[in-house]
């Protein structure tokens, strides 16, 4: 590990894009994330790793610039926040369909529509839920601070690799705007083309000497052919929920009331179950890491171990809550607490809200 | 009088015409007499002359040509709709020694891909567009494209083009011939022997531009028939396209080697 640095989450995201490797980054400027795109452009990687930067003419063109990098076997990573990422929901429904790797993060913004310039969480059912047209899922990582922003891309690209699926990063506009230390990890190099050629034999990227032709597609006009291949990227989702839920649960032990909460809200709620315990209140953080696949299973043992209630804390009308609640399939109470369009809670609105909604409603 | 084998026929030595290799043996879905199997062959047949076999990778687009990539035997991408110039431009950036190529239509290219190819045009993207212009959608059945021209019956214009609703013909390959970032702009056509002939040095000039990379993007329209889409015989659709269609879309050179030529 080097020096420890005191940065934006947007500019350690894009340092940390330099670090790991990427070969590409395509993108288009919005706000609260444009940091990215003017880090890397004064950064000049180009001269130094050979990685690529580019500003395309908008966001519909940066994700299918993806599309061609990703199918090509090299590393391209995009950013954008939340409007941005709504026209990009094409590109990325046909490149889970053609199953190519490609990394996104969503540096998220108040909404619907043109909404706001501020930090929200509203996205949550568009990132999770697939966000096109079609069965898919992307992997979802939430950061909820600058080190996790840098931190967060080679494991996004590891996974996007290992599965030959789209990975997403969803931040949101406090973690990519605020300055906090960070440390970042070993830079990992480049692969040369041969190690692309080697290791990734389904890219296209020139037929093979001694074999065939490479074909992404995400097209198959034979139903049955198009059942199958939804069934294979069925499986293969069903392999990364088994494997890749990453969360983490504070205080949760002895906990008779669990928080739930991503990102931003997650640093909320960590003030607000201090403030809780500090009240003789046993309440514990459960912070989903991957919020796809989602940590299920983690939940469904608090509901065992003896949790009373869970609320699910998000700067949003509601939309995680849906997967405690599948979570907990009524055994026990879940509600929901969130601010919207731009505005976040209060450690004392939060443990307001699990006193009157939870323990005595 | 001896009898004449089939074996004694097929020799090496009395072999004057073959298919290319790059060509696979799947049938074309394409109507009898519709232009795209001539284009593709050509296009094919021009990256195993330059012995590229290896080093191409090309982006299919959406329409009657969707399935390209069934037919050309090299390394294909799949696009959405209108996004082809996009996968090109990010895989030429990344392989800069690979040829790439973009195969697309009408409406995939001069419609809802519009933006996509000015900017890879614009930005002088190192790649070659091979633009078919049959002024229909025919895939979806024949609707209006960007550039029906001006009366021209489709089943979205049932009573012929009437540009004071439905607006003028995009002449696309002129408005990217202005475009600093285009090093070849050209017009062709394949409904004769020589018309192929003249298409297929033009596709390869405009190959031979990225391969010895001349600073820009190569751009080929091929204008062709749709006889289906047209509602008319082969031959009445090439009377028809070099009556009506090439005098709005002449044929010929419009920029060589980044220089206006009319």
């Amino acid at each position: 590990m080097g020096e420890l640095k005191l940065m934006k989450g947007n500019e350690a995201l894009a340092e940390a894009i330099i670090r790991a490797g990427t070969d590409g980054y395509f993108g288009y400027p919005i706000t609260p994330q444009s940091e990215v795109l003017e880090y890397l452009m004064a950064a000049k990687p180009w001269e130094t790793t050979g990685m690529v930067v580019l500003q395309a003419e908008s966001e519909v063109a940066s994700i299918n610039m993806l599309y061609g990098g990703g199918g090509t076997g090299k590393k391209v990573v995009t950013s954008s926040s939340s409007p941005g990422i709504s026209l990009m929901q094409e590109g990325l429904s046909y490149i889970a369909g053609a199953e190519i790797p490609i990394l996104i993060v969503n540096v998220v913004r108040g909404g619907p529509g043109l909404g706001d310039i501020q930090p929200a969480q509203s996205d949550y059912f568009q990132s999770t839920k697939g966000g096109g047209h079609g069965d898919y899922r992307l992997i979802v990582l939430a950061p909820s601070s600058v080190q996790e922003m840098a931190d967060f891309v080679p494991v996004a690209y590891d996974l996007a690799f290992k599965y030959r699926n789209p990975a997403m990063i969803l931040s949101d506009g406090a973690i990519g705007q605020m300055m906090e230390k960070v440390e970042f990890f070993e830079p990992i190099p480049r692969l040369s083309d041969e190690e692309v050629k080697k290791r990734y034999a389904w890219a296209t990227n020139g037929k093979p000497k001694n074999g065939e032709r490479r074909i992404l597609t995400s097209l198959d006009l034979d139903p049955q052919k198009m059942e199958d291949h939804n069934h294979h990227i069925q499986e293969k989702y069903r392999r990364i929920e088994e494997n890749e839920v990453r969360f983490e649960a504070l205080q949760c032990d002895d906990a008779e009331y669990v928080l739930v909460a991503y990102g931003t809200s997650s640093r909320v709620s960590l003030k607000a179950i201090k403030l809780l315990r500090e009240k003789g209140i046993k309440a514990g953080l459960l912070r989903p890491i991957t919020l796809w696949p989602f940590p299920t299973k983690k939940i469904q043992e608090l509901v065992k171990q003896g949790v009373k209630g869970f609320l699910s804390v998000e700067m949003s009308a509601g939309q995680m809550v849906e997967d405690v609640r599948l979570a907990v399939n009524g055994k026990v109470k879940v509600e929901h607490f969130g601010r919207l369009g731009g505005m976040i809670h209060s450690p004392e609105e939060v443990v307001e809200a699990l006193e009157q909604k939870i323990i005595g409603g | 009088m001896s009898e004449i084998a089939l074996k004694d026929i097929i020799k090496p030595e009395n072999l004057v015409y073959q298919k290319t290799k790059l060509m696979t043996d799947k049938p074309l879905s394409y109507c009898p007499g519709c232009g795209h199997g001539t284009t593709h062959r050509l296009v094919m047949e021009i990256i195993e002359e330059l012995g590229k076999e290896h080093e191409t990778v090309g982006v299919a687009p959406v329409g009657c040509s969707v399935l390209a990539y069934e037919f050309m035997n090299v390394d294909m991408q799949e696009a959405a709709h209108g996004r082809a110039p996009a996968l090109a431009t990010a895989i030429k950036r990344l392989w800069p020694g690979n040829i790439v190529f973009t195969y697309q239509g009408d409406g995939d290219l001069a419609a809802i891909g519009t933006a996509e190819t000015i900017h890879a045009c614009n930005r002088g993207e190192k790649i070659v567009i091979i633009f078919i212009n049959n002024g229909i959608y025919g895939m979806t059945g024949g609707q209006m494209a960007p550039t029906t021209i001006e009366g021209m019956k489709t089943s979205t214009s049932p009573y012929g083009r009437d540009v004071s609703i439905m607006g003028y013909p995009l002449k696309i390959t002129e408005l990217v011939a202005q475009l600093p970032g285009t090093y070849y702009v050209t017009r062709q056509s394949v409904q004769t022997p020589s018309a192929v002939r003249k298409a297929k040095r033009a596709i390869k000039k405009a190959f031979q531009n990225q391969l010895n990379n001349a600073p820009g993007l190569s751009f080929v329209e091929v204008v062709s028939n749709c006889n289906s889409g047209w509602k008319m015989t082969p031959v009445d659709a090439n009377h028809w396209m070099e009556e009506n269609m090439f005098p709005f879309y002449p044929i010929g050179d419009i920029k060589v080697d980044g220089q206006l030529v009319k």
